[in-house]
């Protein structure tokens, strides 16, 4: 095509994928895991959107919901514990046609990787990112995470967590630039994907936690809003996350809210009461750091060689 | 005021006396633009076409308080008729702006009795009683030292153009160098107004009448000039002077990579500077990451979707980096990693010469991690190596660690205007689809290596991973795959050192004693070297520039000599000191790898001055061991 460098020329004839074509390695999470459910999502979501599987890269970092980029057959990262995010800025730094999906846990997002968490969620690049929170450190058995409530055994506190646990939604709507933060529930598919869909539609770090249970380690800590539907608060607005008319029935706690409002997403986000499901918050004016990080894609060779060049003059004596 | 000052007399000033090389330090309280004086002098000596080699001198602390011994910030040129390859002995001149920062410079050993110390008299008129008594003081005990102590009248001269002296002194210093060494006065006067052309007319203006005012007053009350004829045939060939920072960042954007990732810290970030600027024009980034893990992280994320990125960073931050490294020799990802070391452990000496990441830039890693390590020893080798760091990381797909330092970092130095060659970019992206049937680990039996699939190349899709895998990339804790794969990464190195050649040694072939450096050293170590020789020592060196693989023959060139022994700027015990005997003996790292590689009884000499080790204390070393071996002592038992 004119005007585009090869690298970044699309081919004429578009592939069709089936979505089998998504499917990479046997899924070897435990029967009834959440993080089934998010899998399925992507997939779903790639196979939709017909996302080449070439151009598509999902990033993690390491614990029982980072082995997911082994169970697409797109290209992935399976990185180290707390670091997916500065990895997947970096694959996307160059590369503003590759779609970037990261998956991360809530050790590996709120514990040893929070640093980069706020921080990525600041630079706001083009990235969709999924919180798999089960409440607990499942690939290393069972120890406490930042998001275990208080009062829950674990291996390292078994007489219970000690330290009120921090709520991934009000940190991630208290970073400066954060522009789109969602909360699903793995056992909603339907509602799973449609997050997944708008994140996926949003340009910037689109955050969607997932409260993801963990049938092995922590099987009984989302009981009460699987039983009780009621305490799950549906965010309902035109411009957020809605839900297909017959699941939305049998959501009965509902409420409106705009996700340009920050200052109630906060505040809904803060409650102890429900779980609210749904867009929080929103904005598309947020800045992107890959503005930035793309700087200089467009030069040609011959551009840079020329460049180069007189930078080498400027020490010439 | 103009009382107290004597007032210097006009002297018959002598025709400049010709010398082969000279040795000056401007120094100040920091803030009093001493560094910049010595950068503009250094690079005038250079466009006059002397070889020049710089040290930078700098205080510990940002505002250190003034007039303190400590406090010392400023510029070490050596000037020559000849190359300079390093910061030399003792200073012919010195130029100091108060009597105290001086004292910093006498307990670092760079003065000698005879230097011409010129300092700035206008202390005697301070109103603080305490000050003149300090300076009169400091000027009888510089006398007693043997200096030859001359007053400047500093001040009051730069009073006549300039509010704020602090701001004009130096340039007036340039002005009584310039005189002093016989440099042509209209080419400074462009040098001050390219300098100073951003800060407006009145800049260039002020400063271009401190410089004349100092370049007259030297030719009028200066008695000793000194001219340092150019090097022989200088002005034929194409020269750039820069320091090894920015070599290193020119090398960065003329290997054609787009992303340097980085932290912040001391002495590695004058290279971001630099090419945070100029990537504005070449087309690239620097990324400010919020750590080091995050810097190499996202260096390999860029490097994974294609473009090799490097990522810069001293001691401090190689220690926070260690997991990823292990995980791009793992992975194999390209990648180049640039370490300015500085004095360790730990803070250490932020801005001060050291070599003390060798073993860290090997070893630092979960488990074993080979990888491709390389130290340029020049300033024109920061800018050559990152060009071949590229390409060995692509090649051999795998980190490539670059050790330069401090004094490499801040050190200016001439060279041939490298003549750029469009070979050296990375080549675009290729994505066309990837072979159906080849795994993303295809490891060649023989040389492990293997080509990877980019993401964009339809067919390739892979998840690369940190986990034990075969060639699949797919997770294998089997232990036969292990063993396989871990073979298959180790026998790339063996591959490289197959392509390099055995270093030749300076000096002689064989002799008594072999002296084995790396790094910014070189120039001192040969120059030691050569003064031994024209003594009649039968001593020579080599100066390694690979350390992983090592490079070949060195065993057969350490057996033609009967001791063999590294110098270097860090730290090990001394044979003798108390507790210390051939058990309990720490050697420096490179002695430590040399030991274990050629089972040869290398012994070290190696000191941690925070500062480069001058030549002549190296052959005073070395004096003494070949004056031990000439009765017998300490031979090779390799
Ligand atoms: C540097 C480092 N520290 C510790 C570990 C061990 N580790 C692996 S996964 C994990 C916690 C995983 O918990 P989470 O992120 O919640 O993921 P989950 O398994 O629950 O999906 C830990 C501590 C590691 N791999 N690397
Ligand atoms: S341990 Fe828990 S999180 Fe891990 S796979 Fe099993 S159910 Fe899922
Ligand atoms: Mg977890």
């Amino acid at each position: 095509m004119q005007g585009l460098k090869k690298e970044w020329e699309i081919e004429p004839h578009e592939q069709h994928h089936e979505k089998a074509d998504y499917a990479g390695a046997m899924p070897r999470w435990c029967p009834g895991c959440g993080d089934h459910s998010a899998l399925n999502a992507v997939k779903r979501l790639c196979y939709e959107k017909q996302l080449p599987p070439e151009r598509t890269v999902v990033v993690s970092g390491i614990g029982c919901s980072s082995r997911f980029p082994h169970y697409m057959k797109t290209y992935g990262f399976h990185g180290l514990h707390g670091r997916a995010f500065p990895v997947a800025c970096g694959v996307k730094s160059r590369r503003p046609d590759l779609h970037v999906f990261m998956v991360t846990g809530d050790g590996d997002c709120c514990a040893i990787g929070a640093g980069h968490w706020i921080h990525a969620l600041r630079y706001n690049m083009d990235i969709t990112v999924i919180l798999l929170d089960n409440n607990v450190y499942g690939l290393t058995k069972n120890q406490t995470s930042p998001t275990t409530r208080l009062g829950e055994h674990t291996n390292t506190h078994p007489r219970g967590a000690i330290i009120p646990p921090l709520s991934p939604l009000t940190v991630a709507l208290g970073v400066a630039n954060t522009s789109f933060v969602a909360q699903t529930v793995d056992w909603n598919p339907a509602h799973v994907f449609n997050c997944i869909e708008a994140a996926h539609a949003h340009r910037g770090t689109s955050f969607v936690r997932i409260l993801q249970r963990c049938p092995h380690f922590s099987a009984h800590v989302f009981d009460a809003p699987v039983h009780d539907p009621s305490l799950l608060l549906m965010l309902e607005h035109e411009n957020g996350v809605g839900l297909e008319p017959d699941k939305l029935k049998k959501l009965p706690n509902r409420m409106g809210h705009d996700p340009a409002n920050l200052e109630e997403a906060r505040a809904i986000a803060a409650r102890e009461d429900v779980y609210p499901i749904g867009l929080l918050y929103r904005n598309e004016h947020a800045a992107c750091y890959d503005d930035f990080t793309s700087h200089g894609l467009s030069m040609t060779q011959l551009e840079k060689q020329t460049a180069i060049r007189a930078a080498i003059d400027k020490f010439a004596i | 005021m103009q009382a107290t000052i004597p007032e210097a007399a006009p002297v018959t000033v002598q025709s400049a006396k010709n010398v082969d090389e000279h040795i000056i330090e401007i120094v100040s309280d920091s803030g009093e633009g001493a560094q910049t004086c010595g950068q503009l002098f250094a690079d005038l000596c250079a466009r006059n076409g002397n070889g020049i080699w710089t040290v930078e001198i700098i205080p510990a602390e940002i505002e250190p308080p003034k007039r303190s011994r400590a406090g010392a910030s400023g510029n070490r040129i050596r000037i020559g008729s000849h190359a300079i390859t390093n910061a030399g002995d003792c200073a012919d001149i010195v130029v100091a702006f108060n009597e105290q920062v001086l004292y910093s410079r006498i307990d670092s050993g760079a003065l000698r009795p005879g230097t011409i110390v010129y300092v700035d008299g206008s202390w005697l008129a301070d109103s603080d009683e305490r000050v003149v008594e300090q300076y009169r003081a400091a000027i009888a005990d510089f006398r007693a030292r043997g200096y030859q102590v001359i007053p400047l009248p500093i001040v009051e001269e730069c009073l006549r153009y300039a509010d704020d002296v602090r701001k004009g002194k130096n340039i007036w210093v340039l002005g009584l160098l310039c005189a002093i060494y016989d440099l042509e006065e209209a080419r400074v006067q462009e040098s001050i107004a390219k300098k100073f052309g951003k800060k407006g007319p009145d800049a260039v203006k002020k400063n271009a009448q401190l410089f004349t005012a100092g370049y007259q007053w030297a030719l009028k009350h200066v008695e000793q000039r000194f001219h340092v004829a150019p090097i022989a045939g200088a002005g034929t060939r194409a020269q750039v002077v820069m320091n090894g920072n920015q070599a290193i960042a020119l090398g960065i954007m003329s290997a054609g990579i787009e992303v340097c990732s980085m932290y912040p810290i001391t002495p590695a970030t004058s290279a971001s500077h630099f090419l945070a600027a100029a990537f504005e024009q070449t087309g690239g980034i620097v990324h400010q990451a919020e750590d080091e893990i995050a810097a190499i992280g996202f260096a390999i994320g860029c490097s994974y979707a294609g473009k090799t990125a490097v990522t810069i960073t001293s001691g401090p931050g190689l220690a926070l980096k260690t997991e990823f490294i292990g995980y791009a020799v793992m992975a194999e990802v390209p990648l180049v990693i640039v370490v300015v070391q500085r004095g360790g452990p730990s803070t250490g000496l932020p801005t001060k010469v050291e070599q003390g990441d060798l073993l860290a830039a090997l070893h630092a890693s979960p488990g074993d991690a080979p990888k491709i390590v390389m130290a340029p020893a020049t300033i024109e080798e920061c800018f050559h190596f990152m060009i071949t760091a590229r390409k060995l990381a692509e090649e051999f797909r795998g980190p490539v660690m670059v050790l330069s330092d401090a004094n490499l970092a801040t050190g200016q130095q001439p060279f041939a205007k490298p003549e750029f060659d469009p070979n050296w970019l990375a080549a675009p992206l290729d994505m066309s689809p990837w072979e159906h049937e080849t795994p993303p680990f295809a490891w060649d039996p023989e040389t492990g290596l293997s080509r990877r699939p980019i993401p964009g190349q339809r067919g390739g899709e892979y998840v690369l991973t940190g986990l034990a895998h075969d060639e699949h990339s797919h997770v294998a804790y089997e232990s036969s795959i292990n063993q396989r794969a871990m073979k298959m990464r180790s026998r790339k190195l063996a591959v490289l050192q197959s392509a390099l050649r055995p270093p030749v040694a300076h000096g002689g072939d064989e002799g008594d004693l072999l002296v084995v450096g790396w790094g910014s050293t070189l120039g001192t170590i040969e120059e030691a070297v050569d003064r031994l020789r024209t003594e009649g020592g039968k001593v020579s060196s080599v100066h390694l520039r690979f350390f992983s693989p090592m490079e070949p023959g060195l065993k057969a060139i350490f057996r033609r000599f009967r001791k063999v022994m590294t110098v270097e700027v860090n730290y090990s015990d001394d044979a003798g000191d108390p507790w210390i005997t051939e058990d309990s003996r720490r050697y420096s790292p490179l002695a430590q790898m040399l030991r274990s590689h050629t089972l040869t009884d290398v012994d070290c000499w190696s000191r941690v001055p925070g500062s480069p080790i001058p030549p002549e204390m190296i052959v005073t070393e070395l004096r003494k061991v070949l004056d031990g071996m000439g009765r017998g002592e300490d031979v090779c038992r390799g």
